[in-house]
């Protein structure tokens, strides 16, 4: 039996990945990074800040992204997010802006302690990929 | 009767309108299957989105304690309605149809005695709310300067929604928008987006129960932001669609007509042509009778 499931990821503008033959997939969960393999309960939770690791016959690839929600039922898993970016086609200076942009966000004084740790994930993900 | 010379200035002019018109529609045609392609793109997100929201609240425990956004402030005194419309004229009878449809909603709410606050996005609405209902409108919000409809921008109109619901300036969110049917018929819509009018929705929650994590009440008070940013940025995609679909089938008429009427001014030039030929030979001819 074959051990792949389906993996859909959207954002606003469009679909952005389909695939098939997804053997795992590791999601930056808000409470810690989850592995999902086939078969995994339904689940529902939201995203932090991070990378999304896709490990599938056709290669692994890798995304980082902002926010989301992920969805997993009957052995397809939607992942909805607005800012996603695939690592491979980002260079350098595309994270050293949005680290810039994230640094900026932090230095403000009125955010709540939520959203601070949010932009604190987010840099603390930029600087390991730098 | 017109001159020769006025009507060969008409059919000229007339002319180069067609020009224009014929132009424009071939713009908005081009356009339009951007705007359609983009429409298209931009449903599974917000269905998706959808479902998940219907199926956390299915899933909600506590029901009284629901977010306000799901379940509302439990009053409907104060309505806002955000109006969308474009930026630009020439496209039919688009922005008038949804002022007409905001206009009868708005006297019934003001009939009702409830209070009215109105935001316009796009300036032809603002342009024709302002007369009737200037002080309603708090805010006008414009995105000339963005080509198409992206989703940055919806999420900034989300956001100063959220920011006036938590601030509690209003109890009930209403959205007005077209959607596009086809090139000629654009519906538009009143769609209520505070509290979450969730018999709207097809039925698609299954029974299954989820694993939520963290649990569900987080996750909604999370999610429903941005659901309030997706709808507004469907309605968007919807209504930038529409516009050029308005536009394409206004200009096809106008091409038309113009062309009806370049028809008819080339028979009258050619008919008052020829009858000053004939006045002129019977001018010769009785001249030379008399002789």
């Amino acid at each position: 039996m074959s051990e792949e499931f389906k993996i859909e990821i959207v954002n606003p503008e469009k679909s952005f990945l389909v695939k098939d033959d997804v053997s795992e997939v590791v999601v930056p969960a808000y409470e810690g990074e989850m592995g999902i393999l086939k078969d995994h309960i339904s689940i529902i939770s939201f995203l932090k800040p991070g990378i999304i690791k896709i490990l599938s016959k056709s290669g692994n690839e890798s995304y980082y992204i902002e926010d989301g929600i992920v969805e997993f039922k009957n052995n397809n898993l939607s992942i909805l997010t607005s800012s996603i970016f695939n690592i491979a086609d980002m260079d350098k200076s595309k994270q050293q802006d949005l680290l810039k942009q994230a640094e900026e966000e932090s230095g403000k004084e009125k955010i709540s302690d939520q959203s601070r740790y949010l932009i604190d994930q987010k840099i603390e993900v930029l600087k390991t990929l730098n | 009767m017109a001159s020769l010379d006025d009507l060969k200035k008409r059919i000229a002019s007339v002319k180069s309108t067609q020009k224009i018109t014929k132009a424009m529609k071939m713009v908005a045609a081009a356009k339009l299957r951007k705007a359609q392609e983009s429409a298209e793109k931009g449903r599974p997100y917000s269905e998706k989105m959808n479902n998940v929201i219907l199926n956390l609240s299915s899933g909600i425990s506590d029901k009284e304690n629901a977010p306000k956004l799901l379940s509302g402030t439990g009053n409907d005194k104060i309505h806002l309605c955000v109006v969308m419309t474009s930026d630009r004229g020439l496209c039919g009878g688009f922005n008038s149809n949804i002022i007409k449809k905001a206009k009868s909603y708005f006297s019934k709410i003001l009939s009702e005695g409830k209070e009215l606050k109105i935001i316009t996005i796009g300036s032809k609405g603002n342009d024709q709310l302002k007369r009737m209902y200037g002080d309603k409108i708090i805010e006008n919000i414009s995105f000339k300067e963005s080509k198409n409809a992206n989703y940055f921008d919806a999420d900034k109109v989300g956001k100063i929604v959220i920011d006036k619901f938590e601030s509690s300036e209003f109890d009930i969110c209403t959205i007005f928008y077209n959607q596009f049917k086809n090139v000629i018929t654009q519906i538009p819509q009143a769609q209520q987006i505070i509290p979450l009018n969730s018999e709207d929705s097809e039925d698609n929650t299954s029974e299954e129960s989820y694993e939520f994590e963290p649990d569900e009440d987080e996750i909604l008070s999370n999610l429903l932001p941005k659901n309030i940013s997706t709808q507004i940025f469907k309605a968007m995609l919807e209504n930038s669609a529409s516009e050029q679909g308005s536009r394409m089938s206004a200009m096809d008429n106008a091409t038309r007509n113009a062309g009806e009427m370049v028809d008819k001014l080339t028979i009258q030039y050619n008919r008052s042509r020829q009858a000053a030929i004939t006045k002129e030979l019977i001018e010769i001819i009785s001249g030379a009778e008399s002789l």
